[in-house]
């Protein structure tokens, strides 16, 4: 094979190496975290960014999250294998944003059910098209319709999930960091799994509604957990204590734009003053800030 | 692995080269987009007449604000009558065009479109004598995980069709008004994956919007699935005496997102507003 046939084969043809795994740490007896950067997707990260995992039982094993791509997805299922032996029953998916679902194409197996919120698949279908545009361009992944795996099992309320002598109860949440937001909660180490309805040192990312994710987490925060795993940042100890930034981001951003939207002040005018006192306390601010201005905008113009 | 970091850096290059030629050319508009909505016509490139503008870089490709700057007064001799927008590269470019008239007091306009990539953004004016002007600007839609959508698709559908009106408080009568309209409706791209079939694949979208004052045109629009959803206008009116500020809008539903060809109609809204001085 001529050198740059072989270039471009590879360039096509994602390879993966069966040796490949990705580093996670076991936070809990049998709860698996590969923690992500804080980087914006892109060329080098490929878009694996995002807090990923798993949580074995006595019969079988449920992937939280499948990362951003099938190489970060094969990888997540090697590393699995070389920890245990026991087969993997579910893939659960916290929300349709890449970092989280489209290494489930590594998954795709007769005995795997993929699981997700009652409006996941709707999430999917639609943002998928974008997705693999943006994807190619900006993160150097090739995506294709095989990437797209839609939840065999879905959660309209609550479902429990038996791995054999542990059972998973997942919560499908309304409108908050997304339309379809899944948490999953392990009873036998009290760990709430919340993904992205919660970031630490990561800037919170608005792509549901912001008045929805701040009742949520309201009615969170009167529980308590020995653990809490957010879908970037640092595993919470102390979540009544670690919960606070990202509630004060959210609820400042509330304010202020509550406040123009009283002055008769338009969207153009938020972008440029909101909550720029929160800018020093995050990470990625100036990424995703006026991301989550003009989503928090366009729902508080619709209060009375 | 140094394999893996060869390969690496080739798909880098690879996606650099993607990116650069990707989109900041005149193509689709000189070859396509110019023929078919202005065949045969002159148009001059020129902030004088009107001046487009956008952020360089879209963080939310769903909301991208922009706003159309007129550079001259609506006057009854010399007008402003029509404002075509489009996106050179979303997959269906002509966003909307809006008429204005004498009795818009001022052709500024000012909404939220979705830009799905990097694109031009053109605005072009069209004068009551004909002549063409246009203004231009090229919009980078970042990749961050939000989608040219609409974060919450089911609160805007139970809303679809709510409308309401915002005036800035000092009315001074007789002096073009800064005029707010709000729209609920999801404005349904009707792109996506074709995996499954039971979820509605038809785009869904406002295609007319009439704003009346006393029943004279101020804004008379042809929209489409461009205009992000819960669309939000900002535009002027004359408010010279007491009446009656008037919006309609229609809806429709195409079979494909990016032809208009088989489409049925939907609903009309309409909202009124008091002007009193
Ligand atoms: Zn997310």
């Amino acid at each position: 094979m001529k050198f740059f046939q072989l270039v471009s084969l590879l360039i096509f043809t994602p390879i993966i190496f069966a040796s490949d795994t990705i580093k996670v740490k076991e936070i809990a007896a049998d709860v698996y975290v590969h923690f992500g950067k804080h980087e914006l997707p892109n060329n080098h990260n490929h878009g694996e960014i995002a807090n990923i995992g798993f949580i074995i039982g006595d019969k079988c094993v449920t992937v939280i999250d499948s990362g951003a791509n099938p190489t970060q997805g094969k990888a997540l299922k090697n590393t699995i294998q070389t920890i245990t032996s026991k087969p993997i029953c579910y893939v659960i998916n916290t929300h349709a944003h890449p970092d989280h679902i489209y290494g489930n194409r590594a998954f795709k197996d007769a005995k795997v059910k993929f699981v997700g919120h009652h409006k996941l698949s709707r999430a999917i279908l639609t943002r998928s098209p974008y997705y693999f545009t943006k994807s190619k361009e900006q993160f150097g992944n090739q995506l294709t319709s095989a990437d797209v795996v839609l939840p065999s099992i879905e959660v309209k309320n609550t479902l429990q999930l038996d791995l054999g002598n542990r059972i998973l109860e997942l919560t499908a949440h309304p409108s908050a960091h997304t339309d379809h937001d899944l948490s999953i909660y392990d009873s036998k180490t009290d760990t709430l799994w919340l993904s992205d309805l919660l970031f630490r040192e990561h800037l919170p990312v608005l792509d549901g509604s912001i008045n929805g994710w701040i009742s949520e987490l309201e009615r969170l925060e009167q529980n308590s957990y020995t653990y809490v795993i957010p879908g970037h940042g640092a595993l919470v100890t102390d979540w009544k204590h670690s919960l606070q930034p990202q509630k004060k981001y959210l609820l400042l951003l509330r304010k202020e734009i509550r406040l123009l939207i009283q002055q008769g002040k338009f969207l153009e005018d938020a972008i440029k003053t909101v909550a720029y006192s929160e800018q020093k306390r995050w990470k990625l601010f100036n990424e995703f800030h006026k991301k989550n201005i003009s989503t928090a905008f366009a729902e508080l113009e619709w209060e009375e | 692995m140094l394999f893996k970091t060869y390969l690496t850096s080739a798909i880098m290059a690879l996606a650099l080269i993607g990116n650069a030629h990707a989109t900041n050319d005149e193509n689709i508009w000189q070859q396509e987009l110019h023929q078919q909505y202005f065949a045969g016509k002159n148009i001059e490139e020129s902030n004088e007449i009107i001046k487009l503008e956008a952020p360089y870089r879209a963080e939310d490709p769903a909301l991208v604000p922009i706003q159309i700057k007129s550079q001259i007064p609506q006057t009854a001799n010399k007008y402003i009558k029509k404002i075509t927008l489009f996106v050179d590269n979303n997959p269906y470019p002509f966003v909307g065009e809006f008429e204005l008239t004498p009795a818009s007091g001022k052709a500024d306009l000012a909404m939220r479109i979705r830009v799905n990539t990097y694109s031009y953004v053109r605005a072009i004016a069209e004068m009551n004598d004909g002549k063409l002007y246009m203004s231009k600007t090229f919009v980078k839609a970042s990749g961050g995980c939000s989608a040219p959508i609409g974060a919450d698709l089911d609160t805007a559908m139970q809303r679809l069709g709510k409308m309401k009106f915002k005036l800035q408080p000092d009315t001074k009568m007789s002096e073009p008004h800064l005029t707010q309209l709000l729209i609920s409706h999801p404005n349904i791209t009707g792109m996506q994956m074709d995996q499954v079939t039971r979820f509605i694949k038809k785009s869904h979208f406002i295609d007319t919007i009439k704003v009346t004052f006393n029943d004279k045109a101020i804004l008379t629009a042809k929209t489409d699935i461009a205009i992000s959803a819960d669309p939000n206008f900002r535009f002027y009116f004359i408010p010279n005496t007491t009446g009656t500020l008037k919006a309609e809008f229609t809806d429709t539903a195409c079979e494909s997102p990016t032809s208009r060809k088989v489409c049925t109609t939907g609903k009309s809204y309409m909202q009124t507003y008091t002007i009193k001085p």
